[in-house]
C-alpha cells in the first residue's frame, strides 16, 4: 500500500491527527480526576499541578525540536542537576546572584554545545553521546557540591519558585508562565519560520535537507545549545522551587520528557510531531500525575504511569502497520498487498534506532 | 569436469592480506587499549599508594566487577544487535529484593532456589522487553526506558517503604562474594568464566554470529534470511535472565536492598561496553571487552576511594571516558574505512 | 559432451506475469526462458518492467498472474528464502553485505560449516570460500572484513555467495553500472565460468556492447510487456534500440541554441583523492553541457563537489569569475548554483512533506518576511511553478509520494528553478520517467538555456545526451576523457571514450 501515515495525515482531516486523540484524551483525564476528587480542577490544585511539572514541561519543548530533527538528548537532566549545583556552589561563594545566573547561562551553553559538537562534527549519534554527557554533567554536578547542600537562597527568589504569578487568581506559577510563553516562541519558530520547516526536514530526510542547502550541522548544534540554556534555566526554577541546591537535583527527569515528548506525538523517528502536541502531552502527564496524588497512590511508583503512557504512545503511532501485517497473516487464499519499495533492504523500527 | 574453470591461480595478493591484517590490527589494538590504559592506572595508583595493590583491595574490585561484567555481558548481546536494554537495573533492584526477602519468608530455603527465583524474575522481564521490541517493531530504546519505569514503579509498590536487612540472610548467602580460592575470590573466577563462554558463543556459533550480522546491516540480515525477531528476542531474554542472577549477587553483596537497589546501574553498564569497544550501533565489537571495560570503571573507582579522592568524581570521569571512547573509535573508525577503500580503489584500477 | 544451449530443456520460465501495484501496471506480460549454460540479456528502457520481473524472480514480490517454472515445475515464491531455495540469486546494483564481518562469512551466515557440538569450524569456511572464489577466477582475500570493499568486490562476494548456495540461474542486475574497465573485463570471466559450470545467468543491462559481448540471447521488454526473444548473433544495436523504443522517435531539433553567453562556471583542476583528478570544464550561460559516462566514472561526485555537498582536495570552482567557497551548498545557492541530485526519493525531495513543501523548501528564506514564512506567498509561489512546469497533483497539500516519478522529478525542479538560478546541475533527469515526461523536461532544459541558464546534464542516457546538449564531455574512472560538439557526436564514439576502447586525446 503506497497509502502511509504521512499520507493519511496529510489528507485525512483534522480527527483522525495525533493531537486530536490526544485532546480527547486530555479531556478524559480531566473528567476521570474530577469525578474522582472534586478539587482536582480547582485553581489552587492548577496552582499545585504546576509547580510540580514546570521543570519538567519547559525543558520538553527543545527536546521536542530536537527528536523533529532526528537527534535526542538525555542530557537535560543533568543539565538542570548541574546548574542547580552551581547556583548553590557560587552562593556559598557569595557571589552576586546577577553574576549566577550569567554563569549559569555559559555553562548551559556550553554544555550544550558540547552536545552539539560532537554530534554535528566528529558524528557520533546523539543517544551515546547524550548519555555519556549525562553521566558527565551529573558527575560534576557531585563533584560541585558533594554531600552539602545549600539551601539558605534569600526569599526573593525562592517566592519565584512557589509564589504565583500576580493578577492571575493564584492558580499561576512562574514556571507555568515561562512554559507558556516559551511554548509560544518554540510553537512560532517550528510552525511558521524556515529554521522550523528546515527542522521537520532534515528529521524526515537528512540527505534531502542537506541536497536543498539546509544547514543541518548550524541548526543541530543550535538547538542542542537552546536545550541547554533552558535546562538550565529549569534548573535554578527547580532549585528555587525547593529551596535546596543538592548534587542529585533532578535526576531521572529526562525520562519524564522524553516520555511527555512521544506521548505528544513526536516521533522517535524524526520529522514528525507539532508544539501543541507537546502541549497536550504535558496537560496529560500532568493530569495523570495528579490524579494520582490526588486519589492516594505512591507517587514514587507514578513511573508505572509515565511507562505506560510511553509504551501506549509508541504501540499506537504502530497500530496501523500492525493492521496491515495481521492482515498479512491471513490464510493463503488472499495475497499481501506489497508496495514498489519492499523487500530490498526496507528497514524495520528495531534495527534503524537502538 | 569443468568444475573448477581456473583462468588463472589466485594468489592472495599482498594487498588484499594487507588489508585483512590492517581491520584485524586495529579491532585488537581497541581491546589491548583498555589493558594498556588499566595497567597505566594501576601503576599510577599503586605509585602513589601501594595500598591499592593490597589483596584485599583487589577482591574488593575483582567482585565490584563481577556485577558490573555480568551485566554487561548480557548488554552486550543486546547491543551487538544494534538495541539497547536500559532496563537492567530496575530488574536488578526487583530481582534483588524479592529474592533477598525469600530469606526471610521461607526459613532455610536452599540458596539455589532463591538464585532460580531471581532468575525467573529477570527472564520474566527479558521476555516482556523482548516480545515488546522484536514483535512489536518498537525501538528498544524507548521500549526499555518504559520497562524501566515500569519495573522500578512496581518494586517500589512492592517494596513500599522496607527493605530487607542483612541479618535476615543467611550467612553461607553473604559469604559468597567473600569465599576465595588461593586469594582469588570464587565469584570472580565463576564469572569469568562464565563471560568466557559467553565470548565464545558469540564468536563461535552460528545464532551469536547472526546477532553479528543484524547490528552490522538489518536489511541484509533480513534478505539473507535470519530470523531477526527470534534472535533479538533471546538477546533481550538473556539480558534479562542475567540481570537478574545478577539481582541476587547484589543482595549477597550488599546484604540491605531497598527500593533504590540498581538504580542508574544501565548506564554504568551501557558506559562500560561502549568504553570495551562495542559499537553503540552494533556489529562489532566483544563480551571480553565490554568486560574489561567494566574492570576499568571498578579499578578507577576504587583508585579514587583509595587516592583519597571523593568518589564524587567517578561518574564524572565514567562520562568523560564514555565520550572519549566513542570519538576514538569514530575517527579509527572513518580512517580505517577510508585507508581499505583506497587500497580497493588502488588495486582495482 | 555438453549440448548446446538451444537443445537444453530450460531451467526456469517465466510465463505471462503480470504484477501491478494499485493503479500503476509495472508488468503486463513478463516472459522469460533461461536454458542452462547461457548468458542470456534482459533490456529495456527504465520503466520497461525489467525490474519488477526481477523482484518476482527474487521472491520479493508475487504475481497477479502467470506462472513461474523452475526445472519444468510451477512454483511461487512468497519469499527471496524460497527464491534462494529454489536455486535463483540475484546479485542488486548494490549488494547488501555485513561490514563488520568477514567475506567468508558473508557468503557462510547461518550456514557455517560446523565443528562436532555445533561450534563454527572457521577454517574450513575460509577454506571453502577461498575455494569459491579460485572456481571464480577472482583473488579475494576470504578473511578479510567487508568494510571497505569496493563495488566490484561486493558483487564478487555477492556471487560467490549465490555459487556457495548452489544456485542455478544468477540473475545480476545492472552489474556493470559502477565498474570500472578492468572490473567489467574481471565479472565478463566469472560470468564465463558460471556457464561453463550450468548455470544460466540473466544480464540486465543499458549498456548494449556489453550484451553482444558476453551473451548468448536476449530479450527485449517494453512498456511492461515482453518484445522478442532472440539469439544475440544475427541481431544488430539497432534492432535492439529499435525494440526497446518501439517507435521511430522523430528527429527532435532543439532549434538553433542561442550563442552561448559569457563562461558561467568554470571548474578548473578539480581533484578529489581516490574519486576524481584534475577535471576542467566551463558551462556558459545559455549552453548545455552532457557529462557522460559510465556510472562510476564521477561525474555524480564531480557535480556534488562543485555543489558544495562533498569536500574536493586541489582545483577551483568560479561563477560568474568569482571564486566559490568549497564544501559550502550555502555558498553555491547564494552565487546562484542549483542541484537536481541524482536519487529522486532520498535525495531530491521530503517524501512526508506536501508538493508545495517540498517546491518551497529552497526558497523559504524568500518567502520570510518579519522571520514568518508567509502562507499565502508560499502556497503562490508552488502553484505558479506547478503551472508552469505543468505538474500533475490532487492537491498542493498532498504529500509528495503521492505522485508518479515524472512529476516528482519536477517538482524538485521548480524547488530549484523557484531560485531563478544561474547554473543548474542535473544528475540524470529523466531517469525513472514516462516517455512523455521525459520530452517535456527535455523541452524544459532547452527553453532554460534559451533564457540564458547555464546547464551541466549528467547523463547515462545517450539518445537524451544526444538530443539536448550542445557539447559533451566523457568523463571515465575519475578524468574527462573526450569533448564533442554535437554535431561530432555519434552514440559509439561517447560510448568508446567512456569505456576507454579508443584512445581520445582531450
Amino acid at each position: 500500500m503506497r497509502l502511509n501515515l504521512a499520507e493519511m495525515r496529510a489528507r485525512a482531516p483534522w480527527a483522525l491527527r495525533w493531537e486530536t486523540g490526544l485532546a480527547i484524551i486530555v479531556v478524559i483525564i480531566g473528567v476521570i480526576g474530577t469525578a474522582a476528587s472534586p478539587s482536582f480542577l480547582t485553581s489552587n490544585n492548577l496552582f499545585n499541578l504546576g509547580l510540580s511539572n514546570g521543570e519538567i514541561a519547559i525543558m520538553t519543548l527543545p527536546m521536542a525540536l530536537i527528536v523533529i530533527s532526528g537527534e535526542i538528548d538525555l542530557s537535560v537532566s543533568s543539565i538542570l542537576g548541574m546548574s542547580s549545583c552551581l547556583l548553590g556552589f557560587l552562593w556559598s561563594r557569595h557571589w552576586p546572584m546577577i553574576a549566577i545566573f550569567v554563569v549559569i547561562a555559559v555553562v548551559g551553553i556550553a554544555a550544550g554545545a558540547i552536545n552539539g559538537l560532537l554530534v554535528t562534527r566528529v558524528g557520533l549519534p546523539s543517544l551515546a553521546v547524550t548519555i555519556g554527557t549525562l553521566t558527565l554533567y551529573a558527575g560534576i554536578a557531585e563533584i560541585l557540591l558533594g554531600p552539602r547542600t545549600v539551601a539558605n537562597f534569600p526569599a526573593a527568589y525562592t517566592n519565584l519558585g512557589v509564589n504565583a504569578v500576580p493578577y492571575t487568581g493564584n492558580a499561576v506559577t512562574y514556571s507555568t508562565a515561562i512554559f507558556v510563553a516559551l511554548a509560544v516562541i518554540f510553537g512560532v519558530v517550528l510552525h511558521m519560520t524556515p529554521a522550523g520547516r528546515s527542522i521537520y526536514a532534515m528529521g524526515a530526510s537528512p540527505e534531502a535537507a542537506l541536497f536543498a542547502g539546509i544547514r543541518v550541522k548550524r541548526i543541530k548544534t543550535m538547538l542542542f545549545i537552546v536545550s541547554g540554556l533552558v535546562c538550565s534555566l529549569a534548573g535554578v526554577l527547580y532549585t528555587f522551587r525547593l529551596s535546596t541546591a543538592v548534587a542529585d537535583n533532578g535526576v531521572g527527569l529526562e525520562l519524564d520528557v522524553v516520555a511527555i515528548v512521544l506521548v505528544g506525538g513526536i516521533s522517535i523517528f524524526g520529522g514528525q510531531g507539532s508544539i501543541p502536541g507537546v502541549v497536550l502531552g504535558v496537560l496529560a502527564f500532568a493530569g495523570i500525575q495528579n490524579a494520582l496524588l490526588l486519589t492516594n497512590f505512591n507517587q514514587e511508583a507514578s513511573g508505572i504511569v509515565a511507562g505506560g503512557l510511553l509504551l501506549l504512545s509508541v504501540f499506537g503511532r504502530n497500530a496501523g502497520s500492525y493492521a496491515r501485517r495481521l492482515r498479512e497473516w491471513a490464510p493463503a487464499g488472499r495475497r499481501p498487498t506489497e508496495s514498489p519499495a519492499a523487500g530490498q533492504g526496507a528497514q524495520a523500527a528495531t534495527e534503524s534506532r537502538p | 569436469m569443468t568444475d573448477t574453470l581456473l583462468r588463472r591461480e589466485p594468489p592472495e595478493t599482498p594487498a588484499e592480506t594487507g588489508s585483512r591484517r590492517l581491520a584485524e590490527r586495529v579491532s585488537r589494538i581497541r581491546e589491548s587499549g583498555i589493558i594498556v590504559v588499566l595497567a597505566l592506572f594501576v601503576a599510577v595508583t599503586a605509585g602513589v599508594q601501594p595500598r591499592f595493590l593490597s589483596v584485599t583491595n583487589i577482591q574488593f574490585v575483582l567482585v565490584n566487577t563481577t556485577i558490573y561484567a555480568l551485566l554487561a555481558l548480557g548488554e552486550t548481546m543486546v547491543v551487538i544487535s544494534r538495541n539497547v536494554d536500559l532496563s537492567v537495573g530496575s530488574v536488578l533492584g526487583m530481582s534483588a529484593y524479592l529474592s533477598a526477602s525469600l530469606f526471610g519468608q521461607h526459613h532455610g530455603i536452599p540458596i539455589p532456589v532463591v538464585f532460580l527465583v531471581g532468575l525467573g524474575i529477570g527472564l520474566g522481564w527479558g521476555i516482556v522487553n523482548g516480545l515488546l521490541v522484536a514483535a512489536g517493531r518498537v525501538p528498544s530504546l524507548v521500549v526499555t526506558l518504559a520497562t524501566l519505569y515500569i519495573i522500578r514503579g512496581v518494586d517500589i509498590l512492592i517494596v513500599g517503604g522496607g527493605m530487607v536487612t542483612a541479618n535476615t540472610l543467611p550467612g553461607s548467602f553473604t559469604d559468597i562474594p567473600k569465599d576465595t580460592v588461593g586469594g582469588i575470590p570464587d565469584l570472580a573466577i565463576a564469572v569469568a568464566a562464565v563471560i568466557a563462554a559467553g565470548a565464545y558463543y558469540l564468536r563461535s556459533f552460528r545464532s551469536g554470529r547472526e546477532l553479528y550480522a543484524i547490528g552490522s546491516n538489518p536489511g541484509a540480515a533480513r534478505l539473507a534470511g535470519i530470523t531477526i525477531g527470534g534472535r533479538v528476542f533471546t538477546a533481550f531474554a538473556v539480558s534479562g535472565a542475567i540481570a537478574g542472577v545478577v539481582g541476587v549477587l547484589w543482595a549477597a553483596q550488599y546484604g540491605t536492598v531497598d527500593s533504590t537497589a540498581g538504580t542508574g546501574y544501565e548506564l554504568t553498564v551501557v558506559t562500560a561496553v561502549v568504553v570495551g569497544g562495542v559499537a553503540i550501533f552494533g556489529g562489532s565489537g566483544s563480551a571480553v571487552g565490554a568486560a574489561l571495560g567494566a574492570l576499568l570503571l571498578s579499578t578507577i573507582n576504587s583508585a579514587l576511594y583509595v587516592l583519597g579522592i571523593s568518589d564524587f568524581w567517578d561518574q564524572a570521569i565514567a562520562g568523560f571516558l564514555l565520550l572519549l571512547a566513542i570519538t576514538i573509535d569514530r575517527i579509527i573508525s572513518v580512517r580505517l574505512t577510508a585507508a581499505l577503500r583506497l587500497r580497493s580503489t588502488r588495486r582495482a584500477t | 559432451m555438453e549440448k548446446a544451449p538451444d537443445e537444453l530443456k530450460p531451467v526456469l520460465e517465466l510465463r505471462h506475469a503480470a504484477k501491478s501495484f494499485g493503479a500503476v501496471q509495472a508488468l503486463v506480460d513478463g516472459s522469460i526462458e533461461l536454458r542452462p549454460g547461457e548468458a542470456h540479456a534482459l533490456v529495456g528502457e527504465n520503466g520497461a518492467g525489467k525490474s519488477t520481473l526481477v523482484k518476482i524472480l527474487a521472491g520479493v514480490y508475487q504475481p497477479d498472474a502467470g506462472s513461474l517454472l523452475v526445472d519444468g515445475r510451477e512454483v511461487v515464491l512468497h519469499s527471496p528464502a524460497m527464491a534462494l531455495a529454489a536455486g535463483i540469486a540475484v546479485i542488486y546494483q548494490e549488494p547488501t553485505l555485513f561490514p563488520d564481518l568477514t567475506v567468508a562469512e558473508n557468503i557462510f551466515i547461518g550456514r557455517q560449516p560446523l565443528l562436532p557440538g555445533r561450534r563454527i569450524d572457521r577454517r574450513a569456511m575460509l577454506a571453502e570460500a577461498g575455494a569459491i572464489f579460485g572456481r571464480l577466477g577472482v583473488p579475494l582475500d576470504p578473511g578479510r572484513i567487508a568494510r571497505g570493499l569496493s563495488i566490484a568486490d561486493q558483487q564478487i562476494v555477492e556471487i560467490g555467495k549465490a555459487l556457495s548456495l548452489n544456485a542455478r540461474i544468477i540473475v545480476m542486475d545492472e552489474p556493470t553500472a559502477a565498474l570500472s574497465a578492468a572490473e567489467v573485463d574481471r565479472l565478463f570471466d566469472v560470468v564465463r565460468a558460471l556457464r561453463s559450470a550450468g548455470a544460466a545467468v540473466l544480464f540486465i543491462s543499458h549498456r548494449l556492447e556489453e550484451v553482444f559481448a558476453i551473451c548468448q540471447r536476449v530479450t527485449v521488454m517494453r512498456d511492461g510487456a515482453h518484445v522478442f526473444t532472440r539469439p544475440v548473433a544475427g541481431l544488430a544495436a539497432d534492432d535492439l534500440v529499435r525494440a526497446m523504443v518501439g517507435r521511430e522517435l522523430a528527429a527532435w531539433q532543439a532549434g538553433l541554441p542561442a550563442a552561448p553567453g559569457e563562461a558561467i562556471l568554470q571548474v578548473k583542476r578539480l581533484t578529489r583523492e581516490g574519486v576524481f583528478v584534475d577535471v576542467s570544464l566551463t558551462v556558459r550561460a545559455g549552453e548545455i553541457v552532457a557529462l557522460a559516462g559510465l556510472v562510476g566514472s564521477g561525474r555524480t561526485e564531480v557535480a556534488r563537489a562543485i555543489f558544495g555537498i562533498d569536500r574536493y582536495d586541489a582545483g577551483t570552482v568560479a561563477v560568474r569569475g568569482r571564486d566559490l567557497r568549497r564544501a559550502s551548498p550555502t555558498a553555491a545557492m547564494a552565487a546562484g548554483v542549483g542541484f537536481v541530485p541524482e536519487d529522486r526519493r532520498q535525495q531530491g525531495l521530503v517524501m512526508e512533506m506536501s508538493v508545495q513543501q517540498n517546491i518551497a523548501l529552497a526558497s523559504l528564506r524568500q518567502l520570510r518576511q518579519a522571520w514568518l514564512i508567509r502562507a499565502a506567498a508560499e502556497s503562490r509561489l508552488a502553484t505558479d511553478w506547478a503551472i508552469r512546469l505543468k505538474i500533475r497533483y490532487g492537491r498542493l497539500t498532498d504529500s509528495v509520494a503521492m505522485l508518479s516519478g515524472g512529476n516528482q522529478q519536477k517538482v524538485v525542479l521548480a524547488k530549484w528553478l523557484a531560485r531563478r538560478p544561474a547554473v543548474l546541475i542535473v544528475d540524470e533527469p529523466t531517469r525513472g520517467i514516462d516517455v512523455a515526461t521525459k520530452a517535456e523536461v527535455h523541452q524544459l532544459l532547452v527553453k532554460l538555456a534559451q533564457d540564458g541558464v547555464g546547464i551541466l546534464m549528467i547523463s547515462s542516457e545517450l539518445p537524451e545526451v544526444l538530443r539536448v546538449s550542445d557539447r559533451i564531455l566523457v568523463m571515465r574512472e575519475g578524468r574527462l576523457a573526450a569533448e564533442y560538439s554535437r554535431a561530432q557526436a555519434t552514440e559509439e564514439e561517447i560510448m568508446s571514450a567512456a569505456t576507454g576502447q579508443q584512445a581520445q586525446a582531450l
